[in-house]
């Protein structure tokens, strides 16, 4: 039988990465003073997982790697290691090696040996220290704790269903024959005659005589994948042999093996690696899969589309219904506002399923902090707060890259050496503040320091050398703005880190892009605050829709600024072609939907209609409109999917009555009109 | 169906006749087919929003059970007949390749299935129709086919629907 093991092989990834990033908050959380057995033995399963994994799937390199570290991490968790702070630095550096070898496995992208062969030869190096003196020191102290024995008496009797998860007790049988001498006895009680037998059950049973001075839970583990399917009794061997014996003398105590399982509590500091804590921690981790269940965002679009679907269909009905006489269609009208509620209800549920807590995100930053921090010399704090907030899948994975830039300026740029904050009479570690919250429809995201801030004669004096136009009475948010331009960097000398001005700029282009916007505080001497506002998802959208001739338009609520009924004199005509609109002692270029789009209406003049006023990239313009129509979300649909762009349109959407209406990209037309006037 | 062959089922022609079924419809006074395996649906034309700013062929974008798809009226882009919109004007949603779009014509007529033998290649004439995009000229008793080859056509830089990337694709 041959099994396609490609199939498995996105999930075998998949699997991998989510357990480098448990390793690597885990590694981050593990305090090397009090190392804590069950963050070992989370990092150490994570290994174990992947090289398991990788040798199953035959990414040989990726296994004979992992088995490295797997061995150093068991020295650790078996407690023969002390864990160093260099240790964890190490491991660190491991996980971003065999993300790199995963992914090389994966796209075939190349790998950087040198990364690799350097850190191999550290787990060498280590793991040759290991068996120096201080190991045996440890393995002598670490024993009584742990149910050391002679041997183990191991009953295994898998239920018939073994193979069809895909095990092997051949190979289970092999990983416990390599941890000592094993004796082998066979149960065929329950084989049945070859006529009866099902060639895919397991009918055999084992007991296995292992004489080794291997602690209980490395016999365990041989046994990890199977527990659930087969019977398991492990109890030590009760006559101790010969070659045994030296080691059980060694124990302080010295005291026979069975008394001493009692003494473990009492002497439970010293226990690395306490059986009931694993199996603990195995079973929430087992109770956590079963709770969730992978589905591919394909299917949840097609999902969110049929209930969309669903909800303009009921509108519909509504509509047809409101003309039916009450008194006669009572128990279809209450039918129909129960489908209502039953309908809204459903597009809110199936909506949340494309929702994930920014967690995710937040998550990756420890470590950049903790790295960045160490190569700048700087102490750093990070605190996140509000990681439970919840956003779209999709805002979530363009937000990532913003957020990198703004907490890596917040560390090169924003906070100070340690020195320099004592001087300052600061916390020699400053602190970074991610936080995430809800406000009405969107999400505020704030990165928060407590460094230098930003300093503005040092911008004035950047934004003159640049040629951009700039006064000292600018107020200070107008200041602020002024890092957003492109090429502008603040920083003295350019760092590896960022201060090569391509920074900010991006950041707010990409959070444009998004829909969102980005607002910039900051206070000289304490600390700078940037708020980035975004939707809550990339399909749903605030909008305007507005009427043109028979048209309906629908132009995004976050751009309109205001809109206003023009009198003849505000409207002037410049070089007798282009109208400008005076608001507020500003004059605002304007522009007619129905000449742009070419749509035939009665109104003509600016004064008769109404202006939009629309503001993009800082730059506004006055659209002239029919009228005002109303406010409302809308589903945003692509045009592109079965035509293509259309010069001025973001996108469509469709209105209750089941119609389509245009969605006007609002920065392509204020760009178009630029163009029309410089030209 | 409207022709009866007197072949016995399960012989081999059952598998090529798909390839030589055609949904025929009618512009103007002349009668065109479309391979039947492009054609997803047909359903009577509703309101269409117009796009700004494109030829009069392309109607616009109609809401197709939440998705938007392009509507496209071949009796403008083909110059035939009096072009008007009621009850009876009829729209042929085609899928080509992954991607829908819906051609608006004067009336759906049939699905009949050509013999190879059936089946002329198109001479070489000068027109709004470029011999490019026919698949050939079908006969029926007395009467001319006009077989599209719809993919060729709504792809064409002509028609200018996808994004030139697509087209290129296609």
């Amino acid at each position: 039988m041959s099994i396609d093991l490609e199939r498995f092989h996105k999930s075998f990834f998949e699997e991998s990465f989510e357990g480098l990033d448990t390793m690597e908050q885990a590694l981050l959380e593990l305090d090397p003073n009090a190392p804590d057995a069950e963050g070992i033995n989370l990092i150490f399963r994570s290994a174990h997982s992947i090289k398991g994994g990788a040798a199953t799937f035959g990414f040989a390199g990726v296994a004979e790697y992992t088995h490295g570290v797997e061995t150093l991490l068991d020295q650790m968790r078996s407690g023969k290691r002390t864990i160093q702070q260099n240790d964890v630095d190490l491991f660190l550096r491991i996980v971003d090696v065999l993300r790199g070898l995963l992914r090389a496995a994966r796209d075939g992208a190349s790998v950087d040996a040198s990364a690799v062969a350097s850190t191999q030869a550290e787990i060498a190096a280590a793991l040759a220290n290991g068996s120096g003196a201080k190991a045996t020191e440890v393995v002598a102290q670490a024993k009584p704790a742990d149910e050391a024995s002679s041997g183990w008496l191991i009953q295994f009797e898998p239920k018939p269903d073994l193979f069809r998860s895909g095990n092997d007790p051949l190979r289970i049988l092999r990983g416990v024959g390599a941890l000592g001498e094993m004796k082998v006895d066979v149960d065929v009680s329950k084989l049945p005659s070859f006529a009866d037998a099902d060639i895919e059950s397991c009918y055999l049973a084992w007991t296995l005589k292992l004489e080794s001075t291997a602690p209980k839970i490395e016999v365990e583990e041989q046994f990890t994948w199977v527990e659930d399917e087969s019977y398991l009794r492990i109890s030590p061997l009760q006559h101790a042999p010969v070659v045994a014996a030296a080691a059980v003398s060694e124990t302080p105590s010295g005291k026979p093996v069975l008394t001493l399982v009692q003494g473990g509590a009492s002497t439970e500091a010293a226990v690395p690696a306490p059986v009931a804590s694993t199996q603990a921690t195995a079973n929430t981790a087992r109770t956590g899969d079963s709770s969730s269940i992978r589905v591919s965002t394909e299917k949840i679009d097609a999902l969110i589309n049929l209930v969309g679907e669903l909800v303009i269909t009921q509108a519909m009905l509504e509509q047809q219904a409101s003309t039916l006489d009450p008194a006669i269609n009572e128990k279809l009208l209450a039918g129909l506002s129960q489908l209502n509620r039953n309908t809204r209800q459903l597009q809110e549920a199936v909506m949340s399923t494309r929702m994930l807590p920014i967690e995710s995100v937040f998550s990756r930053f420890p470590r950049v902090v903790r790295d960045l921090a160490a190569k700048l010399n700087k102490q750093v704090r990070l605190t996140t707060v509000g990681e439970s907030t919840e956003l779209d899948k999709s805002v979530i994975e363009k937000i990532a890259d913003p957020l990198n830039h703004l907490v890596r300026n917040s560390l090169d740029h924003g906070i100070e050496t340690p020195e320099q904050r004592i001087a300052a009479g600061k916390d020699p570690s400053g602190t970074i503040t991610l936080k995430a919250s809800h406000q009405g429809g969107h999400i505020i995201i704030e990165v928060i320091d407590d460094g230098r801030g930003l300093d503005r004669t040092r911008i004035l004096d950047k934004a003159r050398a640049n040629g951009l136009p700039v006064s000292d009475t600018m107020s200070n948010s107008e200041v602020w703005q002024l890092i957003f331009t492109p090429g502008f960097s603040t920083a003295e000398k350019v760092t590896d880190v960022s201060g090569r001005g391509v920074g900010m700029d991006v950041v707010k282009k990409n959070i444009a892009a998004l829909g969102g916007s980005v607002e910039l505080n900051s206070d000289t001497g304490s600390g700078s605050r940037t708020v980035i506002r975004l939707p809550l998802t990339l399909a749903i959208l605030d909008g305007m829709s507005i009427a043109v001739g028979t048209e309906v338009f629908i132009l995004p609520l976050s751009s309109v600024v205001e809109s206003l009924q023009p009198t003849q004199e505000q409207v002037k005509s410049v070089a007798g072609s282009g109208q400008v609109v005076r608001v507020r002692n500003e004059y605002v270029p304007l522009l007619a939907l129905s000449q742009l789009f070419n749509i035939h209406t009665e109104v003509r003049d600016a004064h008769n209609g109404i202006l939009v006023l629309l503001e993009a990239d800082g730059r506004k313009l006055a659209l002239q409109v029919d009228e005002l129509v109303g406010q409302q979300q809308v589903v945003i649909k692509s045009l592109e999917a079965n035509y293509k762009r259309i010069p001025y349109i973001s996108g469509a959407t469709i209105l209750g009555d089941g119609r389509v209406a245009l969605i006007i990209d609002v920065a392509d037309l204020i760009r178009a009109s630029n163009r029309a006037v410089a030209a | 169906m409207s022709t009866n062959q007197s072949q016995p089922f399960g012989t081999q022609r059952l598998d090529t006749s798909a390839a030589n079924e055609f949904l025929t419809f009618t512009l103007g006074n002349e009668e065109y087919g479309v391979d039947i395996l492009k054609v997803q649906e047909i359903r009577g034309y509703d309101t269409v929003t117009h796009i700004p700013d494109t030829p009069a062929f392309i109607k616009g974008v109609i809401n197709l059970r939440g998705t938007i798809v392009p509507v496209v009226d071949l009796r403008i882009k083909f110059n035939l007949g009096r072009v008007e919109y009621n009850e009876l004007t009829v729209m042929i949603v085609l899928n080509i390749a992954g991607r829908v779009v819906g051609v608006v014509v004067d009336g759906v007529s049939d699905v009949i299935t050509l013999e190879d033998n059936q089946i002329m290649p198109p001479p070489e004439f000068g027109g709004t129709l470029d011999t490019r995009y026919l698949a050939g000229l079908g006969t029926v008793d007395q009467r001319m086919l006009i077989l599209v080859d719809i993919e060729k056509l709504m792809g064409s830089t002509e028609m200018n629907l996808f994004n030139t990337d697509a087209a290129l694709a296609a």
